[in-house]
C-alpha cells in the first residue's frame, strides 16, 4: 500500500515545484490576457485587415499541440543566428521565459476567442443607448461593453485558467522543476512513482479547485443584482399625481 | 468653416435616403421640425419610422440627403455627432437600461462622463428626474428588479438627465404589457408639457390626439401624409392612411 513516509519526505520539494508552477501560471495568464484583449477586438473588427490576421493566428495556435509550441520556442529559435545574436537571446535561452512565451501565446489565442465571443454577446441596444447618451467609443467600452463582457466571459475563462495551470506541466520537458518536474526528480530518487505522482496530483487538484471556487465567488459577486432570479415585480402600483416620493 | 449654426428649425431633413443592402428604408425624406413642436410618426411596420428617427442622432447613418440638428450638419465629423447627441435624448422600445448599474447609476452615467458633472451634482439631477417619473424610491435597484413600465420610466428619466433640447422616442410603449402602457404614456404627456421638442414613433393614437402638433404617416420609406392630428384622424387624405387607421383604431 501507500508509503506515507515517502509522501511526507517528498512534500517540501513538491511544494517548491508548485511555487514554480504558480509563477509560470500567473505570468502566462498575464501575457495571454494582455495579448488577448487587442486580439479579441481585432477578431470582431469589420476590416478584413484586422480580423483576418487575428483569425488566422487563433486558428494556427489552436491547431498545434502546446508541447510542440514549447519545443519550437525553446529548441527551434536558438537555431537562428539572428536570434542568438539579438538582445533577446538571454530570454530565449532561458527555459523559464520560453515556457511563458510559448504558453502565453497559446493562452492568448484561447482567451481572445472567449473575449471576442463575450463582446459579441453584449446587446447592440445597450451600445446604442450609450451612444445616444453621448458617450464616446472608449467610454462605451469602459462603462458598458467591457463590464458586461467580463461577466459573460468569466465561466469560460475559469476553464482557461485551469487548463493553463495544468499545461505548465509541459515546462518539465525542458528542464524546469515545476510541480511535475519536481515530482519526476523525486521519483528518480525514491523509485516510488505511485506515492510521489499521487501527491503531486493532489497538489494540482487543490490549486485548481480552490482557484475555480474563488473565480466562481467573484462571478457571483459581479452579477449580484442584475442577474436577480426572483424578479420583484410590483403587481399594483397606481400612479398618483401630486404625491411625492420619499 | 463654422460647423454648426443656429439658424432654421430644430431638425431639418431634406431628401434623406437610407438603404439596408438592397432594401430602401428611406426614400427621400423631407421634414422640418420647429422648436418645441411635438411630432408623432406612425405607419405600418417596415415603413421606415424607426430608421428615420434613428438617423436624427446618427445611431443610423443616412446615405443621401442632409440632416441638420440644432444647426449642426450630421456627416462624418465626429465633433458634430457629439454635439448633436448631447442635445438629443432617446428612449428605445426595449428600454436598454444598463443591467449592471442601479437605476441611479444609469441616470448619473452620462451627466458625469459627457457633461462633466461631479457625482453629487449628477445624483441631484438624477434624483430630481426620477422623482418626476415617480420612481425615485427604486433608485437603488437594478433594472431587472423592475417591471417593464418602471424600466421605461427610468429610461425616460435617464434621457432627461442630459437635459436634451430634443427627445426621440422609438415606440416607447410597444414592448410593454397592456396594463403598463398607461403609466408610461402619462409620463410622456407630462414630458410634452415641458416645452421640449419631441419626435415620437408610436401607434398610441390617443397620445397622438392629446399631445401631437403634427402627425406624420409613413409608408414604404416615404412620408405619405402629414397634418394636425384632428384633421389626420378625421379625414385622412390617402387610402393608405385610411387603411392603416382602420387597423390601429379598431
Amino acid at each position: 500500500m501507500l508509503d506515507f513516509s515517502i509522501m511526507a519526505d517528498a512534500f517540501p520539494n513538491l511544494l517548491k515545484g508548485a511555487g514554480m508552477t504558480g509563477r509560470l501560471s500567473i505570468l502566462i495568464l498575464l501575457l495571454g490576457m494582455m495579448l488577448a484583449v487587442p486580439l479579441a477586438y481585432a477578431r470582431n473588427a469589420q476590416s478584413i485587415w484586422l480580423h483576418g490576421p487575428a483569425s488566422i493566428y487563433i486558428l494556427v495556435i489552436r491547431g498545434i499541440p502546446s508541447l510542440l509550441q514549447v519545443f519550437i520556442v525553446y529548441y527551434g529559435l536558438g537555431q537562428f543566428s539572428f536570434v542568438r545574436n539579438s538582445a533577446l537571446w538571454p530570454i530565449f535561452r532561458d527555459p523559464f521565459w520560453c515556457v511563458i512565451i510559448a504558453l502565453g501565446l497559446n493562452s492568448a489565442a484561447y482567451t481572445a476567442e472567449i473575449i471576442a465571443g463575450a463582446l459579441r454577446q453584449v446587446p447592440k441596444g445597450l451600445v446604442e443607448a450609450a451612444q445616444a447618451l453621448g458617450l464616446s467609443w472608449f467610454q462605451t467600452q469602459r462603462k458598458v461593453t467591457i463590464p458586461l463582457a467580463v461577466r459573460a466571459a468569466l465561466p469560460a475563462y475559469e476553464n482557461e485558467v485551469i487548463l493553463t495551470i495544468k499545461a505548465t506541466s509541459l515546462a518539465s520537458t525542458i528542464t524546469l522543476l515545476d510541480l511535475t518536474g519536481a515530482a519526476r526528480l523525486e521519483v528518480s530518487n525514491t523509485f516510488a512513482p505511485y506515492e510521489v505522482f499521487l501527491t503531486a496530483g493532489a497538489i494540482y487538484f487543490c490549486i485548481t479547485t480552490s482557484l475555480s471556487w474563488l473565480l466562481r465567488r467573484f462571478e457571483v459577486r459581479l452579477s449580484a443584482g442584475h442577474r436577480n432570479e426572483e424578479r420583484r415585480v410590483k403587481e399594483f402600483q397606481p400612479v398618483l399625481p401630486g404625491i411625492p416620493d420619499h | 468653416m463654422e460647423s454648426c449654426s443656429s439658424e432654421g428649425g430644430t431638425v431639418v431633413m431634406s431628401a434623406v435616403t437610407k438603404r439596408f443592402g438592397s432594401f430602401a428604408a428611406l426614400k427621400g425624406i423631407g421634414l422640418s421640425v420647429d422648436r418645441g413642436e411635438k411630432i408623432v410618426i406612425c405607419g405600418p411596420s417596415g415603413s421606415g419610422k424607426s430608421t428615420l428617427i434613428r438617423c436624427i442622432n446618427r445611431i443610423e447613418k443616412h446615405d443621401g440627403g442632409s440632416i441638420v440638428v440644432e444647426g449642426c450638419l450630421l456627416d462624418h465629423r465626429l465633433t458634430n455627432i457629439d454635439k448633436v447627441r448631447r442635445e438629443v435624448g432617446m428612449v428605445f422600445q426595449s428600454f436598454n437600461l444598463f443591467p449592471h448599474m442601479t437605476v441611479l447609476e444609469n441616470c448619473m452615467l452620462a451627466p458625469m462622463l459627457v457633461r462633466g458633472l461631479k457625482a453629487a451634482e449628477a445624483e441631484d439631477v438624477a434624483i430630481s428626474y426620477l422623482r418626476r417619473v415617480r420612481i425615485a424610491d427604486q433608485a437603488a435597484k437594478y433594472p431587472s428588479q423592475l417591471s417593464g413600465g418602471q424600466q421605461q420610466r427610468v429610461a425616460i428619466a435617464r434621457a432627461m438627465c442630459m437635459k436634451p433640447k430634443i427627445m426621440l422616442l422609438d415606440e416607447p410603449t410597444s414592448a410593454l404589457d397592456p396594463e403598463m402602457v398607461k403609466e408610461v404614456l402619462n409620463t410622456m404627456i407630462e414630458l410634452a408639457g415641458d416645452g421640449m421638442t419631441m419626435i415620437c414613433v408610436t401607434h398610441e393614437m390617443g397620445f397622438a390626439r392629446q399631445v401631437a402638433d403634427r402627425v406624420i404617416f409613413m409608408d414604404e420609406g416615404a412620408i405619405v401624409e402629414e397634418g394636425a392630428p384632428e384633421q389626420f384622424f378625421r379625414q385622412p387624405k390617402t387610402q393608405r392612411a385610411r387603411d392603416f387607421l382602420s387597423q390601429v383604431l379598431h
